[in-house]
Formats: C-alpha cells, structure tokens, sequence
C-alpha cells in the first residue's frame, strides 16, 4: 500500500465572484508523479498555488503527510518540504546562481550576515553532484541570464533536492525549451521517483505529461472531472479524453 | 593588461570600475583648469562639509531605488524631523538624547506610512511619495508658521556638536567621518545582509522573490523605513552645521540626492545596484557647482552641466544593461 503525501479535501477557493475551484479532491503518494492537465483557466495553476501556500484556499483541508495543516505562505510550505519550481519565476535573472540556490533559505550567522563562503561551496556541491553541470562556462558567481530554459529547471531542481523536499511542484516546466533541454527536464522528474519523492506537475502537452507521470487528474472549471493511473490508459486515450472534454465540456468516466 | 581587463574583478565590477574612471577625470579636470583651487585643502573641506548631508541620504535611497521603486518624500522628511529636533532641543533645554530618539522616530514613522502606502494599498511610489512630500512639508510650515528656530545657545559648544560635525584634528569634518563609516556599514549590509539580498531579489523579480519564500512587502517596509531613518539624521547633521531651522529645510535635496544614485550605477529598473557607485555619484554630484565655477565658467552652467551628466550616465548604464540581455 503506497504511503499517502499529500491529499486535499473538498477544497474551494473564489476569486471574488469567480469560483476558481470547487470541491476538489486529490491525493497524492510517495514517489509519486502526478501531472495535472486540463485547459487554460481550468484551475491548475490556482490549485497548485494552494499548495505551495501562495494562495489560501476559502474551504477545505489539506493533509500534509497524513496531518492536518494550513499552509499560510510559501515560507512555510518549503520547510514542510514543498518546493516549487516555476519555469518563469524559479529564479532571478539578475542575480548570482549562488544567491539564487539560498534566497529566502540564506546561510547567515546568527546576525543575519551571509556566509558567502558556504553559499559558494554549498552552490557549487548541488551544480556538480546534483544537476551535473560541467561546464566551464557556468559557475556559482554566473548570472541566471546566461543560463538557458533548462539550465534554470535544473538549478531549481537541484535546489529541492538539496534542500530534501519531499514533494516538488513543477508548472509547465517544458514550456518554451528545445527537445532535448526537454528530455533533460523529463529526466529529472523521472530521477526524482528513485529517490523517493513525489512530484505534481503541470503541462500542456500530453506526450510529455504521458512519458514522465504515473497518473493522470483532469481538470476542467474548477472541478476534477477525471483520474487515471498510467496503466489503465494508453497515450492515445488519453488524447482523445482531452479532446472529448474540449468539444463535449464532459468527459465520460468508464469503469 | 588584456588579463587584468578579462580578470573576475574586473568583469563582476564593471559599473564601479566606469564611474570611477569618470570620477578621477573630473577631478583631474578641476584639477587642470584650477590649480590655484585645487591644490589647496579649503575646496576639499568645503566638500566634506557639504556632501554628507545629501551624501547620507543617497546611500540609504540606493536601497529603495535598488528595489526598483522610488521616494520623493525625503526632502520633507527632513523638513519634519529637523523641525522636531529644533522644538524638542530648545524646549527641553538641549536633553540631545530625547530630541535625537523624537526625531529619528518620527522619521521612521514616516518610511513607514510610505511603505504601507505602497505595499498594503498598493500605490506606486512614485505616486504615493509625491502625496506624502506634500502633506510633510506642509506640516512643517502649519506648525512652524513659517518661521525658524536657532538651537546655537543649546547645541553650539556641546559634545553632541562635537560628535556630529566639528572639525577633527581641526581639518576633517565630522559629518564626512561619519558618512564613510555609513557608507561602509551600509555597503555590508546591501551585499552580506539577508536585508541587502532579499532587495535585490525583490528588485530584480517581485514574483520570484515571493516563490522563493521571500516578503516582498516586509522587505519593502524597512526599505522606506530605513530611509526615513536617514532622511532625519541627516536633518540633524544640518541642524548642528546650521544650528537653525528653517522651513524649507531639505528642499534642494531631491535632485542631487537621486541624482548621486543614478549617475552611481545603480539600476533604475531594480535588481542591481551598488553603494560605492552612489558614493563616487555623490563625490560627483557634490563637486560640480564648486568645480564648475572654479574652472571659470558662470553659475548659470550649473544645472546644464549636471544635466547632461546625468543623462549621459544612465544612458551608458542603460547600453551596458541592454546588451548584457
């Protein structure tokens, strides 16, 4: 029996008048990659917002390795053990890859001083060890600007691992990047299950989704209107399940 | 050299190293053009006087202006705190302590409204200041009516005078002793500090910054706060130069001020900025109207040279920023 992570419970969150999402319910496991797809505004992004604690959900609960929690900002989240990665906002473009692997996590003396000296050593451990950057051409003290799509994923991927997350959110961290940065990303998701974490994830094309998730939750509108584990449904399928709830609004669940 | 020029300093420095080299041709061109001036120390204590007051400020305002936002309420601060200072030191019979701890409160208070104004409402600072410029400044003269007030009997001979701006060994100006040693404190802190990183990464990507844990709108608050706090030393600083208060205490403030900074290095789009560079800006900023009039040319250059000075370097920094992207 597979360890449960993380489940949320009848969870509803309104923007003002606008139910972002209503009454959803998901469970995610240890070494579990879970991918979330539906169409734009179906909540995805909103929902994984509640989870990384930048939004407050309006009812519902979360559990967070089977204890009840309220994740109130992301501070909190990160050191439950969530760490998100944004394609976009992972890091900042003008500042150094060191300070970017520590910012909000900072080593400091009991001062609040920074102990750059460990930053760099630390920094320079997760670009080897963890992410396998050899290159001469990126260093500690390198810009993020320089660095490509997937050099930032995996500098925020190494990032989680070092800092021992347990569950890594990831929104459409293939988006805008090459086949092959793409492969390297997809790799890192599938290398996060040999070490026991668990990741969900967002992305707009299935193939990608298929390749990399164990399992399958659909949104549309707020709502989760399907669940599939990998081996119940082929890529295909799964296609043609999207394109049924494009063109019907529904999708019809089979037993 | 080509070594030196490719060297991690050099590259990582860019910004300090060009403002540098601007700073030592001024110099050289005052230098040149007035030798009777310049090779002689009074010009150079007039400078350590003078700079301080504005110079105090300029390196506090790198913080906010690093965070890619801006205050213009400053000068008014200062108008507000000196004027506290001013009541409290001659109706308490010149009790320094409660004068100092009254005005740089208050200065606090007012960061503070700025900072709530612009993170909790959510108005731009460059809005939200303009207000806060006004309604300061307009206390001051509601409360003082337009007139001044002389702290000389209380405040002239005293030790706290002697700390804040008489001459050491009988050369140096205090003020100047104190805003290097600011300068460095501060310089620390903008570069080492969790404060001074958590700037630059809210300057540089608000979003991000929230994603990684930081708060954006805490780091904002003691941002303004702090150049609220600075704003009313440096109303100090002046009042025991002046050892009076006048109601348009601080007025002329804002364009050197701001002026020192950008023409420092430091980005106007937020994210990256340095403290030296706002140093060299205000050694820049500081000696034009001396420098300009020295070298002969007529006051009314003044405002035209420091003008195209401006221009010219955040022109440069823009270039340079544009083709780093």
């Amino acid at each position: 029996m597979a360890e449960e992570l993380l489940k949320l419970q009848n969870i509803y969150k309104n923007f003002g008048n606008v139910k972002v999402l209503k009454d959803v319910n998901i469970k995610i496991n240890k070494g579990e990659v879970v991918a979330l797809i539906g169409d734009n505004g179906a909540g995805k992004s909103t929902l994984i917002k509640v989870i990384t604690g930048v939004h407050s959900p309006n009812s519902g609960k979360v559990f967070f390795k089977e204890e009840e929690v309220q994740i109130k900002s992301v501070a909190q989240s990160r050191k439950m053990g969530i760490e998100a990665v944004y394609q976009e906002r992972a890091l900042c473009d003008q500042q150094e890859l060191y300070r970017n692997i520590f910012a909000g996590r900072e080593i400091t003396n009991s001062f609040g001083f920074l102990d750059i000296k460990k930053q760099r050593k630390e920094a320079e451990k997760i670009l080897r060890d963890y992410i396998g950057f050899t290159s001469k051409a990126i260093t500690v003290d390198s810009q993020v600007m320089g660095l490509s799509g997937g050099e930032k994923q995996g500098v925020a991927f190494g990032r989680s691992l070092y800092f021992n997350s347990d569950l890594i959110v990831l929104d459409e961290p293939t988006m805008g990047l090459s086949i092959q940065e793409t492969e390297k990303v997809l790799n890192f998701v599938k290398g996060l299950k040999n070490e026991n974490k668990s990741a969900i994830f967002i992305d707009h094309n299935i193939i990608h989704v298929y390749g990399a998730a164990d399992r399958f939750i659909i949104l549309d509108r707020g709502e989760v209107v399907g669940e599939f584990n990998k081996e119940n449904i082929t890529r295909e399928e799964l296609v043609q399940r999207m394109i049924q709830l494009h063109e019907s609004g529904k999708i019809k669940v089979e037993e | 050299m080509n070594n030196l020029l490719n060297s991690y300093f050099v590259k990582t420095h860019k910004l300090e190293i060009s403002i540098t080299i601007i700073a030592v041709v001024l110099f050289l061109i005052y230098f040149l053009g007035a030798p009777h001036v310049f090779t002689r120390f009074p010009i150079y204590r007039a400078f350590m006087q003078s700079m301080p007051f504005f110079g105090i400020i300029a390196i506090s305002a790198t913080f906010v202006v690093t965070l890619g936002e801006i205050d213009l309420s400053f000068p008014s601060i200062v108008g507000i705190t000196s004027l506290i200072f001013g009541i409290i030191m001659t109706s308490t019979d010149g009790n320094f302590f409660i004068a100092f701890i009254l005005a740089t409160s208050l200065g606090m208070f007012a960061g503070l409204v700025n900072g709530l104004l612009v993170t909790k409402i959510g108005i731009p600072s460059i809005v939200a200041t303009i207000g806060t410029l006004f309604f300061w400044r307009g206390l001051v003269n509601v409360i003082s009516q337009g007139s001044g007030i002389a702290i000389v009997d209380v405040a002239d001979g005293t030790w706290h005078h002697m700390i804040f701006v008489e001459k050491l060994f009988g050369k140096i100006p205090m003020q100047f002793i104190w805003f290097i040693v600011l300068t460095g404190l501060m310089q620390w802190v903008y570069r080492y500090h969790k404060f001074g990183n958590h700037i630059h990464f809210v300057g540089d990507n608000k979003a991000s910054a929230q994603m990684m844990g930081i708060n954006v709108d805490n780091v904002k608050i003691i941002a303004f706060v702090q150049l609220g706090f600075f704003s009313a030393l440096a109303g100090i600083f002046t009042m025991y130069e002046m050892l009076y208060f006048w109601p348009t205490q601080g007025e002329g403030l804002m364009l050197t001020t701001l002026a020192a900074v950008f023409v420092g290095g430091t980005s106007v789009f937020g994210g990256k900025g340095t403290i030296f560079g706002t140093f060299i800006g205000v050694l820049i900023i500081g000696s034009l109207e001396s420098g300009i009039v020295a070298l002969g040319l007529s006051g009314f250059y003044v405002k035209f040279i420091n003008g195209l000075m401006i221009t010219v370097a955040v022109t440069v920094y823009a270039l340079i920023q544009r083709r780093k992207s």
